[in-house]
């Protein structure tokens, strides 16, 4: 087989930049460079026209008025903006707790711990084995005084999908702020804002074919949703998020939501059939599991662990593919994936799983190759493994009296 | 994590992998380490007539080092007496392999599994005691 290596299977972690995004990013550097800001003169107008115009592009993937998208570099300052700002702004009238899970992005996890050393009270639900949140344990732990709640809409390592309407509705009836970080969801969910239950939702680029360094904040206006702005300026972007607006990542923005809009039928089917080609292939592999919801899933992530496999070797072992694996090893030490931990599964399980993700530029080539690879790799490893021979000999480890050092 | 082209040569090609009947009465079997640790490594060494290691093998659920580790001892146990066997170091290990610091506990490990299989092997000839008998040793 002739693959070009590394295989890319990384695409939840970023996406490239499609060919198209990036022509029509070009002339905004060079030839159309004026501030958007500018009302005095052409240049200025040029560049406002084509924010306008990518607003309304970001708008339409997700069925929002354009007035409710808010410019920001990136989804982590969309969470930031939409935690803090909301929290901050209704604390007084509403109270100061948050609902949140402990399978959400840092840029959610980290902006409510920070909430908490300002003196606001958190909850952190666990959710169900698959990846979901239970919608009874989420009504349970709404109080009166939730003045927000952040769930995400598609997970970043297992691709789940929660009922983002659901919980919405439970907030509604709450009347608890909901925001939903929807950095993995954009080109791959259909989101519609008109009607999902959502105030505040989150929106990177880059993870949808888009340049890095560019998100949005969708804030709802009927009924309106108030922020305190944490970027004090120019006042741009009606107060909520001042600085310059950078608008050739802006432009690119909008073209790979038009992009998006105009394909992700088509494009999640094809997607789809090589994800399902690709768990086919590797569940042949004994003792292999999936880590979270096959069906509530997005057709793009697979993330399976590989029993009696060590988590580091294993990655030495896949070099010819580039995916994420579920321990970030540091140089001191291997920890476990804790969205994998927050499911319940073992340190060992957590530690030796891999996350591919498939996106607009994975063949089924590449997919056939990775199938190959890993059905390779995994029989030696195992070969290796004293585990998988203690396992085939019946031996119940759980029952091995093992020296902790 | 970068690893020295010994490792690399180890992990890529390693030596005497595999599994002695732990049953005999001249193998001696030392299972160190845990899987919540993420490293476990077997050793086991068969003895001839004369007390000399004739033959060793080793099975390891690790990182690249703690398999480079086990596969290099299994080479310098052979032809050496339980005495000299006892004598390897795991400062020697790290040396040959080139480990990083945070990688030296596999070394460690490995200097533990051969204290492990002596201590088993003593044990079963009756000579229970004069190893430095490691804890670490598995009872399955």
């Amino acid at each position: 087989m002739s693959v070009r290596k590394p295989i890319y299977l990384d695409y939840s972690a970023t996406t490239p930049v499609d060919q198209r995004v990036a022509d029509k990013m070009i002339p905004y550097l060079t030839e159309h460079f004026g501030n958007p800001a500018s009302r005095s003169h052409v240049f200025g107008w040029v560049a406002e026209k084509a924010v306008e115009n990518a607003r309304e592009q970001v708008a339409a993937l997700v069925n929002a008025d354009p007035k409710e998208i808010v410019w920001t570099s990136g989804a982590t300052e969309s969470n930031n903006l939409a935690i803090k700002g909301a929290a901050n702004f209704y604390a007084g009238s509403k109270g100061k707790h948050i609902v949140t899970v402990t399978t959400e992005h840092k840029a959610v996890i980290d902006p409510v711990r920070e909430l908490e050393r300002q003196g606001f009270d958190a909850t952190y639900l666990d959710p169900e084995p698959n990846g979901l949140v239970d919608l009874e344990k989420f009504k349970a732990a709404l109080r009166p005084d939730t003045v927000l709640a952040s769930v995400m809409l598609v997970n970043n390592e297992i691709g789940v999908i929660q009922d983002i309407e659901a919980l919405g509705n439970l907030c509604r009836a709450n009347g608890t702020m909901f925001h939903v970080d929807a950095a993995q969801a954009t080109g791959k969910v259909d989101i519609d804002l008109e009607k999902l239950p959502v105030d505040l939702m989150s929106f990177s680029a880059h993870k949808t074919y888009g340049p890095k360094g560019i998100g949005a904040l969708y804030v709802r206006r009927k009924p309106r949703v108030r922020l305190e702005a944490q970027m004090h300026g120019g006042g741009h972007e009606r107060g909520f998020r001042s600085g310059t607006l950078p608008t050739h990542q802006i432009v690119g923005m909008g073209e790979a939501f038009h992009i998006a809009k105009e394909e992700m039928t088509l494009e999640n089917a094809r997607i789809k059939r090589l994800r399902d080609k690709l768990w086919a292939g590797l569940s042949e592999i004994e003792e292999v599991y999936l880590n979270g919801d096959l069906k509530q899933r997005v057709p793009h992530n697979l993330n399976v662990s590989f029993n009696f496999v060590e988590g580091e070797s294993l990655i030495m072992a896949v070099k010819d593919i580039a995916v994420s694996s579920g321990s970030a090893c540091t140089s001191a030490s291997l920890e476990p994936s804790y969205v994998l931990r927050a499911l319940g599964r073992s340190d060992e399980l957590a530690h030796s799983s891999i996350r591919f993700s498939i996106g607009r530029y994975t063949t089924e080539e590449e997919i056939d190759y990775t199938i190959v690879l890993l059905k390779a790799k995994i029989g030696k490893l195992r070969e290796l493994s004293p585990l998988w021979e203690m396992y085939q000999d019946g031996i119940d480890l759980n029952s091995v009296e093992w020296a902790t050092h | 994590m970068a690893y020295s082209e010994k490792v690399l040569d180890h992990y890529e090609n390693p030596r005497n992998v595999g599994s002695f009947n732990k049953d005999e009465k001249n193998v001696g079997t030392g299972m160190v380490g845990a899987p919540a640790c993420g490293d476990v490594m077997k050793l086991q060494i068969k003895v001839g007539e004369n007390g000399v290691i004739e033959d060793a093998k080793f099975k390891t659920y690790g990182c690249g080092s703690a398999i480079a580790s086990s596969s290099l001892v299994t080479e310098w146990l052979k032809g050496k007496s339980l005495d000299e066997a006892m004598t390897i170091k795991n400062s020697d290990i790290a040396e040959e392999l080139a480990l990083p610091p945070v990688k030296i506990h596999c070394s460690v490990l490995a200097e533990d599994a051969i204290k492990a299989a002596i201590a088993d092997l003593r044990q079963k000839q009756g000579q229970a005691g004069e190893a430095d008998a490691c804890d670490a040793t598995c009872k399955s």
